[in-house]
C-alpha cells in the first residue's frame, strides 16, 4: 500500500479540505458504463470512411503514383496524395513537448518524392465504407526505386551512409556548421567545471557503453480523426489528442489557414504518453472532406500505430563517471546519439540535460547527437530522452558503488542534487526532493527487508524529469444552486478533470463534487498547451486557482453591495463571505442571491508560469532470474517519488504505478524488431508484448511531499518521472542475482541468457 | 460485395435484429450499426481485449467474432452491465479504487472481471491476474485494477450479485 512521507523542514504544511482527498472522478461513471465518447466513437451524419496507403519499403524514391483504378472503384469518393498538400515553409514550431519542422511534418503526413520508413503514408482514400476504402488502397499503383535503409545511429553516422534528407546539414550549438549533406541533424554540447581535473581526482572511474531499442508508447486507443470542411471555409476536427490547440496550430500550419477557421473538438483520449501530440490523420481527412463535401473519418489500425507513429528513440550512449574514495562524484562525461527516425527531432537534448540531473556533479561534459534513420519519426514518450540516459548513468553508478563498497542508497544521499545545485546544462535547482526520494527508499520496509534465495537480487536506481509549465485557461461559472461549472482546455488523459476541479474547490472552500468540469473545444476556452510534460495539474490547476480567486473577488464585491458596506470590509474565508458584525454568507447562499443582485459571477483564470519544480524518483526492485531461460521475474517493487503536493493521491499513485510498469516493459521485453530491409517484424501487441497483469506484481508507492515553492498549492508534475528508474534498477538487480551487467535494452531472456553463458 | 444478411440476436436482454455484410465483425456492427460504442477497438486482432463482451456468458474478443456468428446468441456488452438506477458493484469498485486512467480498456476489463467472478466467487490475486491477462492496460500498471476486482469479489460475498 502507498504511504505518504512528509519531510520535515519543508515549506509550511497547510491543512487542506479538498486537496489530498480521494473523491470519485467526475468523468468516472461515463467511463465505467461505456458512455464516454472517445475519438473513434463519433459518427456525424453522412460520414465517409477513410484509409491510408503506406509504404512497404523503409527507404525508396517514389517514381510514380497512379490512383485512377482506385478512383474508379464503386463507392470510392476521393483519393489524395502528397501532391495535394500545400507547400509550406521550412520552419520549426514548438509543440510543448518537443519541436517540429513544419515542412518535415507535412512530408510525414503524406510523403513527397521519397518514403523514409516502412509505413510512411503515401495516399488516402475516402469511401462509403471502410472496407471499400481498403479495397481501393490495393488498386493504387505506386512505382518505387528502392534505396538502402539506414537503421541505427552507428550506420547513419558512418561516412558512407546513404543520406535520408538531401537538404539536412548539422546544426551545432544553434548554428549550422556542416557543409555536406548528413544524417546528423544536431549536436548539443554542455560543459561545467574542469572535467580532466575532476577525473584526475577520482579514486575510481567507470566508463561503459549502452544501447537501447526503439520502443512505442503503446496507448490502447489507435489514432483517429473525423474532419468536416464546411463550404463556409470552417473546418471541424473531432479526435482524441493530447492538445486540441496544438492540433489546431499544426492544421493551420500544414494547410496554410488561419487558426480561427479550425475548430478542434477533443474527444475522450485512450492514452497518449507523448504519442498523441503530433498529427497524422487530420490533414488527409480534411483534404478528403474538402473534395467530397462530407465529413471523413479515419481510424488507424494497430500495425500502422507501431510502424508509422510514436515511437521513442533507440539510442547509443557512453557514460563515464569518476568518484573519490569517499564516494563523492568528481567528474562525469556522457556521449549520446538518439535515433530521430525519418525527420530530425529526437529527445536527445532532454537526454543530455537529464543524464546526470540526479547528482551534484562538480565537473561534467555532455555531447548529444540527433540522428535521422529509416524508422518512423520519433515522438515524446513519458519523460522523453530521460529513460535511455538514466539507464546508462544509474548502471555505471551501481558499478562505482560496488567498487567502493558503498551502499547504493548512501551513494545517492551523498551525491543527491539539492536546492542550489547547478546542473551541467546550466539551471540551478529550486527546492527539490531527490535526497528525500532516496531517503524514503532507505527507510522503506522493502529496502530494510532481507532478500533470500538463489538467483535473486535487489537493485536501486533514481531518475529525473523537468516537468513543464506553459499556458492554460479556465473559466468557472457560479450556478444558483451553489455549484460551479468549470471549463478547461486540457484534455483529460488520466484524471485531470478531478485534479483541476479539486484545486478550484479548495480555492473556493466548496466540495470537489460541487465543481462540474468540462474539457472545452478550441472555440469554447482560451488557449491551452498540450497535456504533456507533467504540466496539467500544475499549470491548468493554477489557472483554476486564479479562476477561483476571481470568483472570490466578485463574491466579496457582491456581498458588499448587498450589505451596503465597503468591499475592503468583506473577506472570503473557507467558503464563507464574511462582513462587518455578524454578517456572513455561505458560498451557496450568496450564489443563490447572485441572479437577483447583479451580473452573473464568472471566474476567469489563465496561467503561464515556469517554476514547475523538478521531479525526482528512486525505485527499488527485487528480481529472480531463471538461469536456464534468462527470464527475469519482478518479485517486489517499490517506487518513491517527490510528488510535491499530492492533489488526488490515488491518481498520483496511479501515475507512479503506470509509469513504473511501462518502464518494466521497456526494461524487459519491448523493442522494435527490424529485419535488414527495415521492416518491423513485430508490429502487433502479441509480438511487441507490452506487460500484462500477469507479468508484474503490485507496485508499492511512497509519495514524498516536498511542496513546490513555485505553485500556490505546492504542485509538482508527477506523471513522467516514474518511467525513468526501472530499466537501471532492474539491470542492477539482475547483476546482484546472477552476476552479469546488462548494457543493452531490452533485457529479454535471450540477451540475459547470452550474458550468463558469456560469463561462464 | 456479398449480399447483406439478417441477424437476430439478444443484446443486453433485448431481441435485436440487424443487417450486416458477411465480412463485418461483431465489434464493427455493434459500433457502426447499433451505436453501442462502449465496446472499444484497440487492435482488431484479438491481442488487447478492449472489445471484450460476453457471448452466451463467455468472454470473447468481439473483433474476432463475425457478426453472423452472433445469430441466436445472447450478447452482453458494457452498456448492459449497470442497472437502470445505478452501477454494478464491479463498476463501483473500479471508481472507488481509481482503477482507470484514460478508461479506454475499462469496458473490456469490466466484462472480463464479470465473467471471472461468475466462474470463481473468491479468486486469489494470482487467479485474477491470470484471468485478466488477455486485457491490456497501458496506464495503470494493473495494481488498482486487481484491487478493484478484489473489492468487487468481497462486495459479491457480502451481497449476492
Amino acid at each position: 500500500m502507498a504511504t505518504v512521507d512528509k519531510p520535515k523542514k519543508t515549506s509550511s504544511q497547510q491543512s487542506y479540505k479538498v486537496i489530498g482527498t480521494r473523491p470519485i472522478r467526475h468523468d468516472g461513471v461515463d467511463k465505467v458504463t461505456g458512455r464516454a465518447r472517445y475519438g473513434a466513437d463519433i459518427y456525424p451524419s453522412g460520414v465517409l470512411h477513410g484509409a491510408v496507403l503506406r509504404s512497404p519499403h523503409a527507404h525508396a524514391r517514389i517514381v510514380s503514383i497512379d490512383t485512377s483504378k482506385a478512383r474508379a472503384l464503386p463507392g470510392v469518393r476521393a483519393v489524395v496524395t502528397g501532391n495535394d498538400m500545400p507547400a509550406v515553409a521550412s520552419r520549426v514550431a514548438d509543440m510543448g513537448e518537443g519541436a517540429v519542422n513544419i515542412d518535415h511534418l507535412s512530408q510525414n503526413v503524406l510523403a513527397r518524392g521519397k518514403v523514409l520508413y516502412k509505413g510512411h503514408a503515401i495516399a488516402a482514400v475516402a469511401a462509403d465504407t471502410v472496407h471499400v476504402a481498403q479495397e481501393a488502397l490495393a488498386l493504387i499503383d505506386v512505382k518505387y526505386e528502392v534505396l538502402r535503409p539506414v537503421l541505427t545511429t552507428q550506420q547513419a553516422m558512418a561516412d558512407d551512409a546513404p543520406i535520408l534528407l538531401e537538404s539536412l546539414r548539422t546544426e551545432s550549438l544553434g548554428v549550422e556548421t556542416g557543409k555536406k549533406p548528413t544524417n546528423v541533424a544536431k549536436h548539443y554540447h554542455y560543459i561545467k567545471g574542469d572535467v580532466d581535473k575532476g577525473f584526475a581526482e577520482a579514486a575510481v572511474v567507470v566508463e561503459r557503453e549502452f544501447n537501447t531499442a526503439t520502443v512505442h508508447q503503446g496507448y490502447i486507443e489507435p489514432h483517429n480523426a473525423t474532419v468536416f470542411w464546411s463550404a463556409d471555409g470552417h473546418i471541424t476536427v473531432w479526435m482524441s489528442t493530447q492538445g486540441s490547440f496544438t492540433v489546431r496550430q499544426q492544421m493551420a500550419d500544414l494547410l496554410n489557414l488561419p487558426v480561427s477557421s479550425i475548430k478542434v473538438v477533443p474527444m475522450e483520449i485512450g492514452g497518449g504518453f507523448g504519442g498523441k501530440i503530433s498529427i497524422y490523420l487530420p490533414p488527409p481527412a480534411a483534404l478528403l472532406s474538402k473534395r467530397t463535401g462530407k465529413p471523413v473519418k479515419i481510424v488507424m489500425d494497430r500495425a500502422a500505430c507501431f510502424e508509422a507513429t510514436g515511437p521513442t528513440p533507440g539510442s547509443h550512449i557512453r557514460v563515464k563517471i569518476g568518484a573519490d574514495a569517499k564516494g563523492r562524484i568528481t567528474a562525469a562525461e556522457a556521449w549520446l546519439a538518439y535515433e530521430a527516425g525519418a525527420f530530425p527531432g529526437s529527445p536527445v537534448n532532454p537526454g543530455c540535460m537529464c543524464v546526470f540531473a540526479c547528482y551534484d556533479v562538480p565537473n561534467g561534459r555532455v555531447d548529444g547527437y540527433d540522428v535521422v534513420v529509416n524508422k518512423p519519426r520519433t515522438n515524446a514518450y513519458r519523460a522523453p530522452g530521460s529513460t535511455n540516459a538514466s539507464f546508462a548513468t544509474e548502471t555505471v553508478v551501481d558499478e562505482i558503488c560496488e567498487k567502493l563498497k558503498i551502499d547504493p542508497i548512501e551513494f545517492r544521499l551523498k551525491n543527491a542534487s539539492k536546492e542550489g545545485t547547478r546542473r551541467i546544462d546550466g539551471p540551478v535547482y529550486s527546492r527539490i526532493g531527490m535526497y528525500e526520494s532516496a531517503l524514503a527508499i532507505k527507510n522503506s520496509d522493502h529496502y530494510k527487508s532481507p532478500l533470500e534465495g538463489p538467483n535473486r537480487g535487489r537493485g536501486v536506481a533514481s531518475g529525473f524529469w523537468f516537468n513543464a509549465g506553459l499556458k492554460s485557461s479556465v473559466v468557472a461559472s457560479v450556478n444558483s444552486d451553489g455549484r460551479v461549472s468549470m471549463i478547461e482546455g486540457s484534455t483529460d488523459i488520466g484524471g485531470t478533470r478531478a485534479s483541476i476541479a479539486m484545486q478550484l474547490a479548495e480555492t473556493l472552500g466548496i466540495a470537489a463534487e460541487d465543481v462540474i468540469p468540462t474539457v472545452g473545444d478550441t472555440d469554447s476556452i482560451g488557449y491551452t498547451d498540450v497535456t504533456g510534460g507533467s504540466r496539467v495539474t500544475y499549470a491548468t490547476g493554477w489557472a483554476a486557482y486564479e479562476a477561483g480567486r476571481d470568483i472570490q473577488r466578485q463574491m466579496v464585491e457582491r456581498a458588499a453591495l448587498i450589505w451596503d458596506v465597503e468591499p475592503q470590509d468583506v473577506r472570503y474565508e473557507n467558503g464563507r463571505i464574511i462582513g462587518p458584525g455578524d454578517r456572513a454568507f455561505t458560498f451557496a447562499q450568496l450564489a443563490a442571491k447572485a441572479a437577483e443582485t447583479g451580473e452573473p459571477i464568472i471566474g476567469r483564470g489563465s496561467s503561464d508560469h515556469n517554476q514547475p519544480g523538478g521531479a525526482f524518483a528512486t525505485h527499488v526492485v527485487d528480481v529472480e532470474v531463471d538461469p536456464d531461460t534468462g527470464k527475469v521475474e519482478i518479485l517486489r517493487y517499490t517506487a518513491a517519488q517527490d510528488v510535491g503536493t499530492a492533489i488526488h493521491p490515488a491518481y498520483v499513485e496511479g501515475q507512479m504505478q503506470g509509469g513504473t510498469v511501462q518502464g518494466i516493459g521497456w526494461a524487459l521485453n519491448e523493442e522494435y524488431f527490424y529485419d535488414d530491409n527495415g521492416v518491423m517484424r513485430n508490429a502487433s501487441y502479441l509480438d511487441y508484448r507490452i506487460p500484462t497483469c500477469l507479468d508484474v506484481p503490485m507496485i508499492d508507492t511512497i509519495m514524498v511531499e516536498v511542496p513546490n515553492p513555485g505553485h500556490p498549492y505546492g504542485v509538482r508534475g508527477v506523471g513522467e518521472v516514474p518511467i525513468v528508474p526501472p530499466p537501471a534498477a532492474i539491470a542492477n538487480a539482475i547483476y546482484r542475482a546472477v552476476g552479469v551487467r546488462m548494457r543493452r535494452l531490452p533485457m529479454s531472456p535471450p540477451r540475459v541468457l547470452h550474458e550468463i553463458f558469456a560469463r561462464k | 460485395m456479398a449480399k447483406k444478411r439478417v441477424v437476430t440476436t439478444t443484446i443486453n436482454g433485448r431481441t435485436t435484429e440487424f443487417l450486416c455484410e458477411p465480412r463485418q465483425t461483431l465489434l464493427e456492427v455493434l459500433r457502426d450499426v447499433l451505436d453501442l460504442t462502449g465496446t472499444k477497438e484497440g487492435c482488431s486482432n484479438g491481442n488487447c481485449g478492449a472489445c471484450t463482451l460476453l457471448m452466451n456468458g463467455r468472454p470473447v474478443d468481439s473483433c474476432l467474432v463475425l457478426a453472423l456468428e452472433a445469430d441466436g446468441a445472447e450478447i452482453e456488452t458494457i452498456e448492459g452491465v449497470a442497472p437502470a438506477d445505478g452501477l454494478h458493484p464491479i463498476q463501483q469498485a473500479f471508481l472507488e479504487q481509481a482503477a482507470l486512467q484514460c478508461g479506454i480498456c475499462t469496458p473490456g476489463f469490466i466484462m472480463s472481471a464479470k465473467a471471472l467472478l461468475a466462474e470463481n466467487a473468491s479468486p486469489s490475486e494470482e487467479e485474477i491476474r491470470f484471468y485478466l491477462a488477455g486485457n491490456l492496460c497501458r496506464c495503470t500498471g494493473y495494481d488498482k485494477i486487481v484491487r478493484a476486482v478484489q473489492q468487487a469479489a468481497e462486495m459479491r460475498q457480502e451481497a449476492r450479485f
